[in-house]
């Protein structure tokens, strides 16, 4: 092609096929680098399931969607209880965490961090710290807790703000002495907001009640199971027995 | 081997001399001054904060609350959100509205040049590559930096999370310096490398999704820098080797041009060119100024 065709060719000094063989190249690489952006964070992802996100925190993944990790939240807290994650911390990095056993969550009545929140990560319309679900509570290692040891420690139930309503404290017979009662921190997931101070005050040199995400500590009954509804239906045939 | 322009007569002597021995040092080295001075201000009001307890300035710059009231929002960070489906709280629209708007009238890259932090450390590595004289190793298309935005905006899109915040230097910079966040430094450090020794000016002028984003916004900025004296330009070459877009001096400097405002909005309007230019031939002024729009053709010009 003589130089005068390839100029007529071309649009701003770019003809056909330097423009196919540029938009080719760029469509590669950006495919690449999305690759590996996606990558990246849909594989840290799991690195810390264990992080409790704020009061109000929308589901992970749309948490992670709605934060745009500026850090108010962190700011507003009174109490230095969240943290911006760090890379390498686990959680996605920039958005906020705390670590119960460390620093719990004070629940404070005005909830600044919500508040704070202006991209709605945190849900506003939160406005009773005690229906927050941080996290749930779960008495991870019996073995090791004193209480089922026969002891009486109770620390996790008297800290627990929501004290005989998220925590309660269920007799039970112990075998081992047989004539003493064992005293079992029972936690009610209705009403646990995952605040952590149970986590925070546990005396052992590891906590053997943690406070996890949501997702982790709960399980759930598939749909088709008809035993969901026992209590009722086992009250009901025993009715219908007695008024034969 | 050490190959200098040999139709420059200054090739051995000190950058920029001609324009120190002008307009004296700090005649040369002003709006670079002004500049690190601003872009440390605004990292200073941001952290005294946290540190002093002086909250003129809550968050970093993906979002921030000034005097407790004016939103303010980085408009890529709030397009990625919306991007992922999830429609934000109205302060953070707001706060990308009245960003969009500040940087529609001053320049949309003056935040590239003014505020990002990132500037200082790609300025560096520019700097260093003009004192080792490094080679340019390898060319990447100026226009890359606006298919990273589209995939920085698409990617929200397919994923459901706004991917691009994992690595986004610039509020990774902030981050770091005001939540104790050290670890994503390696960002920096990497872009630092890559302009050094692989591109030059790689990041800001080629890649950066934020940047071309500002520079799309600042289409629309009535000020600019002009070359209102381009008849006295000495073709010394200086403007070119410290502009960080020296495609944008082109079109001004181009014999025969009797346009001479730089519209090309990659204009970081950083004031570098005005600062090393001995014979004055730019200045900051806005588009409207028409005592700089009538310019005659130059004379050279006028024969073809």
């Amino acid at each position: 092609m003589s130089k005068i065709n390839s100029k007529l060719a071309s649009v701003n000094g770019v003809n056909r096929r330097q423009f196919l063989a540029t938009t080719a190249k760029a469509s590669c690489v950006m495919g690449m680098v999305g690759l590996g952006l996606t990558t990246v964070s849909t594989q840290s992802r799991p690195l810390d399931p264990f992080a409790i996100r704020p009061p109000g925190a929308l589901p992970e993944d749309d948490f992670l969607s709605a934060c745009v990790r500026c850090g108010l939240c962190v700011e507003a807290c009174p109490y230095d209880t969240l943290k911006l994650a760090r890379w390498f911390d686990g959680a996605p990095t920039g958005t906020p965490y705390f670590t119960a056993r460390n620093i719990p969550c004070e629940m404070c009545d005005d909830i600044p961090c919500v508040k704070a929140c202006p991209s709605g990560s945190l849900d506003q319309k939160l406005d009773n710290i005690d229906d927050s679900k941080m996290g749930i509570a779960v008495l991870i290692d019996e073995k090791n807790c004193l209480n089922f040891r026969g002891l009486r420690c109770d620390v996790c139930y008297r800290v627990c703000p929501l004290i005989d309503k998220a925590i309660t404290l269920v007799l039970q017979r112990n075998e081992k002495s047989d004539h003493h009662a064992m005293f079992l921190p029972t936690i009610n997931p209705d009403l646990c907001t995952g605040c952590g101070k149970c986590e925070h005050a546990c005396v052992t040199e590891q906590a053997v009640i943690k406070v996890l995400p949501r997702h982790i500590a709960m399980g759930k009954a598939a749909a088709h199971d008809t035993y969901q509804h026992t209590e009722e239906t086992t009250l009901e045939m025993l009715n219908k027995g007695l008024s034969l | 081997m050490n190959i200098k322009h040999s139709n420059s007569p200054k090739s051995a002597t000190r950058f920029a001399n001609a324009a120190v021995n002008e307009l004296g040092w700090w005649g040369a080295h002003r709006f670079l001054i002004l500049r690190r001075i601003s872009q440390l201000s605004v990292l200073s009001l941001f952290a005294i904060g946290p540190f002093l307890g002086l909250w003129l300035l809550k968050g970093n710059l993906s979002t921030s609350l000034l005097l407790d009231t004016i939103p303010l929002s980085d408009p890529l960070v709030t397009l990625q959100v919306l991007m992922s489906g999830h429609w934000p709280e109205i302060s953070l629209l707001l706060g990308a509205v009245i960003i969009v708007g500040i940087y529609a009238l001053l320049g949309g890259r003056v935040f590239c040049s003014w505020v990002c932090p990132v500037n200082i450390v790609t300025d560096l590595a520019s700097w260093i590559r003009r004192k080792l004289s490094l080679p340019r190793t390898s060319e990447i298309p100026k226009n890359l930096r606006y298919y990273m935005l589209g995939l920085v905006l698409i990617l929200p899109i397919l994923t459901g999370v706004t991917v691009w915040e994992w690595l986004n230097p610039v509020p990774v910079v902030y981050r770091a310096i005001l939540f104790g966040a050290g670890s994503g430094l390696w960002v920096l450090a990497v872009i630092f490398l890559l302009d050094t020794f692989v591109v030059e000016r790689a990041w800001c002028s080629h890649l950066c999704p934020t940047g071309a984003l500002f520079s799309l916004i600042g289409k629309v900025s009535p000020i600019k820098i002009a070359a209102i004296r381009a008849e006295a330009c000495n073709n010394c070459m200086d403007c070119f080797t410290v502009c960080p877009e020296r495609q944008v001096l082109k079109p001004v400097l181009k014999k025969g041009s009797i346009q001479p405002f730089i519209l090309d909005s990659d204009c970081t309007l950083c004031g570098r060119c005005i600062d090393v230019c001995a014979p004055r031939v730019f200045q900051y002024t806005n588009r409207f100024n028409s005592n700089n729009s009538n310019r005659i053709p130059l004379k050279v010009e006028s024969k073809l």
